[in-house]
């Protein structure tokens, strides 16, 4: 890197001013606009019967897609990495689909399948409501979040390399003591860092869920459907006290994540 | 009793790793697998661990065999060259990991811990992590981790390949003592010739995935099978037909029937050891190991003309080791030992 101190002060600068400009700015801006006339209005519209639906549907989402996926997201990985075949390109490359196709994609494309004359239509017809319920968003919530384990644990995999895990098959461990004792402990902040992913996707999840879940009030809203929804009912604060719900969940996530690792470096 | 290998052979691709590999290792022996990189020997060692499966032949660890077990079922001890340690793990964890797995007793893993701790020189770092831990004191405490569950036979793969040179003599060293008090059958790869005549007792030399020649140092000192062998576990010049290790030839100033002219071209003083660089008449570059006496004896200057004579050489009629039988028996070169062969 450069050493003059000039060309390094203008670039941090650079790299701040940016980060203000684009991140910090709109979020101090929700932040005030939500506390504008008192802590009052906001409070009233997120703990509202559908304010308060809407958080829990949220977290409901969040507690069956992200174990789920970050099951699925590590025997993924360790199929890719430690079983070589000439199918592991195709398997990459259709687990990237959901960040490659648009979200709004996706919620059709479910709509096709569970729809009426859909492929799977039948599931329906047999008394297990998809659309516009609770078990088509958590579909959309899973496809769309569905990457970020395999996409942050592979690399680790592949970094620790199979030295241990021979080591602990020589010592006398089976596949699954290898797993938990070996395996696993050395991929956890990649599979960590996957998991605060697939959260804060799943709780910001808006396009493929409102078109699946019709987005009825009190029923099938999630967070942002619900902050949509008081935004397009002129309820404004409303609106920026969820959002400032949605993104304190967010930071929840995260730092809880940086405390756990920071303990652990400790 | 100990291991034997049967017919071994391992393909990967178009690489063939192991090519009809058979090999005996008597019980309580240290055996070392020597040859140059890509000759097959960790293949063949991991094989015996299990880590490799290979496309046919059988092995037998103690009589059992033991081909078609996995490695957790075969009763090795196995040191990775690179310590495989368990990173998350402290050194005690580390060395406790197989006898957890064991569902052994706190009480009796602790003291079973700290006896090999003691053993390899790490009681005292038991609470410290891999990373805190030198490259040898790492390869200490996998060894440690490997002996902990009593294992048939002890394997290792290159053990002291990532270390430098004073660390690695001294390992060597405490690993033929540590060898000498347990007697646990031990096979260790190593591309280091010094280091396997060195340490074990019996030496397999293998290249291109074959064994070229099995039997103690001396005898592979003394009766390479081929000029493979021979030149890989010392120095050696050629002359014509003819392999002559440095120190079988001798340098003297007056000319006979059995000498050959050579001009002296570089003299190098390695302490007590001299090296005398020649170049015979038609252009092959020789060396002679020389004594200190020898060579004040001779006067011997740079740019001189002097004569050498071959004490001791061997032929092995011009074939090249690939062409020489997959395994020889010890005790039986191919070649033939020929004392001071007329001059070529």
């Amino acid at each position: 890197m450069s050493a003059n101190p000039a060309s390094r002060w203008g670039l941090r600068f650079l790299g701040l001013g940016y980060l203000t400009l684009l991140l910090l700015i709109p979020l101090v801006m929700i932040f005030y606009k939500t506390f504008e006339d008192g802590i009052g209005p906001p409070l009233d519209a997120v703990t509202s019967p559908d304010g308060l639906h809407a958080l829990k549907l949220s977290l409901i989402m969040v507690a069956i897609a992200v174990p789920l996926n970050t099951i699925f997201g590590i025997g993924c990985a360790l199929l890719l990495v430690r079983h070589k075949s000439r199918l592991n390109p195709v398997i990459d490359a259709v687990i990237n689909l959901p960040f490659a196709v648009s979200p709004v994609v996706i919620g059709l494309s479910l709509f096709l399948l569970y729809g009426v004359g859909g492929w799977f239509a039948f599931v329906s017809e047999e008394g297990l409501k998809i659309l516009f319920a609770v078990p088509g968003m958590v579909l959309a919530s899973i496809f769309v979040s569905l990457p970020f384990v395999v996409r942050e644990t592979v690399p680790v995999l592949q970094e620790i390399g199979t030295d241990q895990e021979q080591a602990a098959s020589t010592l006398g461990a089976n596949g699954w003591q290898t797993f938990w004792k070996v395996t696993l402990p050395s991929i956890r902040w990649g599979v960590a860092y996957g998991v605060v992913l697939t959260t804060a996707r799943v709780l910001g999840e808006f396009g493929a869920v409102t078109i699946v879940s019709g987005s009825i009030s009190g029923q099938t809203q999630t967070l942002p459907l619900f902050v949509e929804k008081q935004y397009q009912n002129f309820n404004q604060t409303g609106a920026y006290g969820a959002s400032l719900v949605l993104a304190l969940l967010a930071l929840v996530t995260l730092f809880g994540m940086n405390l756990l690792k920071r303990k652990e470096d400790a | 009793m100990g291991i034997s290998v049967e017919g071994a052979n391992k393909r990967f691709g178009d690489f063939q790793a192991l090519d009809d590999v058979s090999i005996d290792v008597p019980d309580g022996s240290l055996t070392a697998l020597l040859g140059p990189s890509g000759s097959g020997k960790s293949t063949l060692l991991r094989a015996i661990a299990g880590l490799e499966e290979l496309d046919a032949g059988e092995v037998t660890i103690n009589g059992e065999d033991a081909t078609s077990k996995p490695p957790q079922r075969r009763g090795v001890g196995f040191v990775f060259q690179h310590y495989a340690a368990f990173k998350h793990m402290t050194v005690y964890d580390n060395v406790a990991f197989g006898l957890k797995i064991r569902k052994w007793k706190k009480p009796e893993t602790s003291t079973r811990v700290h006896e090999l701790l003691q053993l390899v020189q790490l009681d005292g770092l038991a609470g410290r992590f891999p990373s805190q831990l030198s490259g040898g004191q790492r390869q200490r405490m996998a060894l440690a981790r490997a002996l902990a569950v009593e294992p048939q036979v002890l394997l290792l793969d290159e053990p002291f390949g990532a270390l430098d040179a004073k660390v690695r003599k001294d390992l060597r060293t405490w690993l033929r003592h540590l060898h000498d008090e347990m007697h646990v059958t031990t096979i260790f790869v190593t591309h280091d010739q010094e280091e396997a005549m060195d340490v074990a007792d019996q030496l397999v030399v293998m290249n291109e995935g074959r064994v070229e020649q099995t039997g103690s140092a001396d005898e592979l000192y003394e009766h390479p099978a081929n000029e493979f062998v021979m030149s890989f576990v010392g120095e050696v010049n050629r002359l014509g037909d003819d392999f002559v290790r440095p120190h079988d030839m001798e340098i003297v100033l007056d000319a006979d029937d059995r000498t050959q002219e050579g001009l002296v071209q570089r003299i190098v003083t390695l302490g007590f050891e001299v090296r005398v660089e020649l170049v015979l008449s038609d252009g092959t570059e020789v060396w002679a190991q020389l004594t200190r006496a020898e060579l004040q004896r001779l006067e011997l200057r740079e740019g001189q003309i002097a004569y050498l004579r071959p004490i001791q050489a061997k032929s092995f009629n011009g074939s090249s080791p690939s062409s020489q039988g997959a395994s020889t028996p010890p005790g039986s070169p191919d070649g033939g030992d020929a004392e001071v062969p007329a001059a070529v």
